[in-house]
């Protein structure tokens, strides 16, 4: 049998527990419905598509189409419906059916609203209702309003904008902080468990049956590869989640090739991250041989992810393009966490993607010589706890 | 055991089957039941064998032939789908044999098989060890149950500190031990036997004397002796017990 069968043995041993644990299925479940609440509250605050709704009575439905106009320049749609009389509109509005009537006369309109009227709304109405006055004042003056108001529309303003925004700016800043949160989660979930399932065989001590068939190298790669993949296809179907929901409430708006190149190197840096963080935390793991110790022995770890990621989050968004950040995200332990932010907010520069990667990956190089020594010498020690150093100096 | 199976480096020394040393691949033919049990608490007894069957070599179809007819044989039968955490400890013993036999080994290396054992389990450990033997499959195994060990084994081995300080079949060791003689002579007066040259009194009870004869001494004296007190009605030899043997080999390595 080859090392790549006892691997594979190993990580379908893994693949196997951890989809059928109920731990789980149940966090997986649980963080896709927040990755879809987040999208659907996104959608509802943003208010984007949410049209006002105003009502007209026949004296006043001539009104309807230049409020429409008015406030389309106020960027605000607006639905407009004619009813029978005003008792009617009124009850729509009690009913929430509508956000406004207008009712009275086109020379003297009177807004019925529930509780109170919007301001965007109420600069909208305004100005139809100054515009009417308008148009009489230059007919009674014996002037031609249509005339008057080709004129007037004919003003434009030049605007010169020194730092134009970026019309995708807010976008990529949540899914910058997205990405950001689910990496930080992945790590931060499966990391643990690969400690804890390495202490689980120690405790149970069934590593050494396992070890008199099998290499002790692996096992630890059969877990890690094992674990690793359930993470994958977890992360996998949160980002789905999150790109449906985003897609079907109209909350994604940015160009495919960009959330395409985003999506991959998010998945790019949860494979790296993990990697890095699995090694690390199944070799702490082999260090101690009760399930009660195994969170003294990742805190540092665990610290290790915390730390960057919340510096960065906290940053990040208020000043994507900060120095100190910048810089952290190129450190391998870091960037798992940080560089994805900086990728989706659109800040990461190319060289600055392909100089992480390559740091990360040699560290990775490294890990899997000196965690996997640590490992190796310190999984069949049961007992009092293992000291780093002794670990690493036996051969 | 532990060196045997690669768990441990060997300080000197190595260890070899069929002449050649023992290396992975012939490791995963040999059945391991090592003294710390160990097995995956939360996995079912079947999957748990399965999956042990298949890294010891074994393909999926064969492996699951393999587990069905273990758990069957060691009377598992109900106990299949259920986590190894929920077993008695006497049931998780099985399943710790079955996992070292699923594979169909072609050596049996068992640390202490029979600790933790009911008495019905031991007696199908027992026939289990007994049946591989019969199969040609060499059967190594420790314990501290001395009466078992005297029942099932070819040759017998006591280890004191490290060393082999007696080896052979139990005829053998008997061989080497001094000879016990019991005599029941229920006039003879106390101290009767101390005096005798190369006789020493292990047990004096109801008229009956336990001796053994050291440095070749003579029984016949001893009779003559034993009839000098009065009448005697009984003058046996008592083949040590293979405990006696053992406290024996141990106690006289430590008073060497």
């Amino acid at each position: 049998m080859s090392a790549w069968e006892t691997i594979r043995l190993v990580a379908a041993r893994e693949v196997r527990v951890r989809a059928a644990s109920r731990a789980t299925r149940i966090g997986t479940l649980v963080l896709v419905l927040a990755i879809v609440a987040l999208v659907v509250v996104i959608a509802l605050v943003s208010g984007s598509g949410s049209a006002a709704k105003v009502a007209f009575t026949p004296p006043t439905g001539a009104l309807a189409q230049p409020l429409a106009v008015s406030a389309g320049l106020l960027g605000q749609e607006v639905e407009t419906s004619t009813v029978a009389d005003e008792a009617a509109g009124e009850r729509q509005v009690r009913d929430g059916a509508v956000d406004a009537l207008v009712a009275g006369t086109a020379q003297e309109p009177r807004i019925v609203v529930d509780e109170e009227l919007g301001d965007t709304l109420r600069a909208a109405l305004l100005a139809v209702a100054r515009q009417q006055a308008l148009d009489r004042a230059v007919q009674a003056l014996g002037g031609d309003p249509a005339a008057v108001n080709r004129d007037v529309d004919a003003v434009r303003l030049e605007v010169v904008a020194l730092d134009p925004h970026d019309p995708e700016h807010d976008e990529r800043l949540v899914v910058g902080t997205i990405v950001g949160v689910l990496i930080y989660v992945a790590l931060l979930t499966y990391g643990p468990i690969v400690a804890q399932g390495v202490v689980e065989e120690k405790t149970s001590r069934v590593v050494e049956l396992l070890l008199s068939t099998i290499r002790a190298w692996q096992l630890m790669a059969g877990k890690v590869l094992g674990i690793g993949l359930v993470g994958l296809v977890q992360f996998v179907l949160l980002i789905a989640a999150g790109v449906i929901a985003g897609v079907a409430t109209g909350v994604l708006t940015l160009p495919a090739s960009v959330a395409a190149g985003t999506i991959a190197w998010a998945v790019a840096w949860y494979l790296l991250g993990y990697a890095v963080y699995a090694l690390l935390f199944a070799a702490a793991g082999a260090l101690v041989s009760r399930q009660e110790d195994v969170s003294s022995a990742t805190l540092p770890l665990i610290m290790v992810i915390i730390v960057p990621y919340v510096i960065g989050i906290s940053v990040l968004p208020g000043d994507p393009g900060n120095r100190l950040v910048a810089i952290l995200s190129l450190v391998p332990l870091f960037a798992p966490t940080l560089m994805p932010i900086r990728e989706a907010m659109g800040e990461a520069a190319a060289w600055e993607l392909v100089l992480a990667t390559g740091l990360t990956l040699a560290t990775i190089a490294l890990l899997v010589r000196g965690a996997g020594r640590v490992y190796v010498n310190a999984v069949l020690r049961t007992g009092a706890r293992v000291r780093l150093r002794e670990a690493l100096g036996r051969a | 055991m532990r060196i045997a199976l690669g768990v441990v480096e060997a300080d000197a020394g190595e260890v070899r089957w069929d002449g050649r040393p023992v290396d992975l691949e012939a490791r995963r033919r040999i059945g391991y039941m090592p003294e710390e049990r160990g097995l995956y608490p939360r996995m079912t007894v079947a999957d748990q064998l399965t999956y042990l069957a298949r890294l010891h070599g074994l393909d999926a179809a064969r492996a699951r032939r393999s587990v069905d007819t273990w758990i069957e044989r060691l009377g598992l039968g109900e106990r299949r789908d259920e986590e190894v955490l929920k077993l008695s400890l006497g049931n998780q013993q099985r399943v710790q044999l079955a996992a070292a036999l699923v594979h169909d080994p072609d050596v049996l290396v068992l640390d202490e098989p029979f600790s933790g054992l009911d008495p019905v389990a031991v007696d199908v450990m027992s026939d289990v060890l007994r049946e591989k033997c019969a199969e040609g499959v060499p059967v190594v195994f420790s314990s501290h149950q001395l009466d078992l060990v005297e029942r099932l084994c070819d040759r017998v081995g006591i280890i004191r500190a490290g060393r082999m300080v007696a080896v052979g079949t139990v005829e053998e060791l008997r061989a080497h031990a001094a000879p016990r003689i019991e005599i029941h002579a229920p006039a003879a007066p106390p101290g009767w036997a101390e005096a005798l040259p190369g006789v020493a009194v292990l047990e004096r009870r109801d008229g009956r004397t336990l001796v053994e004869l050291r440095d070749g001494a003579d029984d016949q004296r001893l009779l003559e002796a034993a009839l000098a007190t009065g009448p005697v009605h009984e003058f046996a030899r008592r083949p040590p017990s293979l405990a006696e043997l053992f406290r024996h080999a141990v106690s006289e390595e430590g008073a060497a």
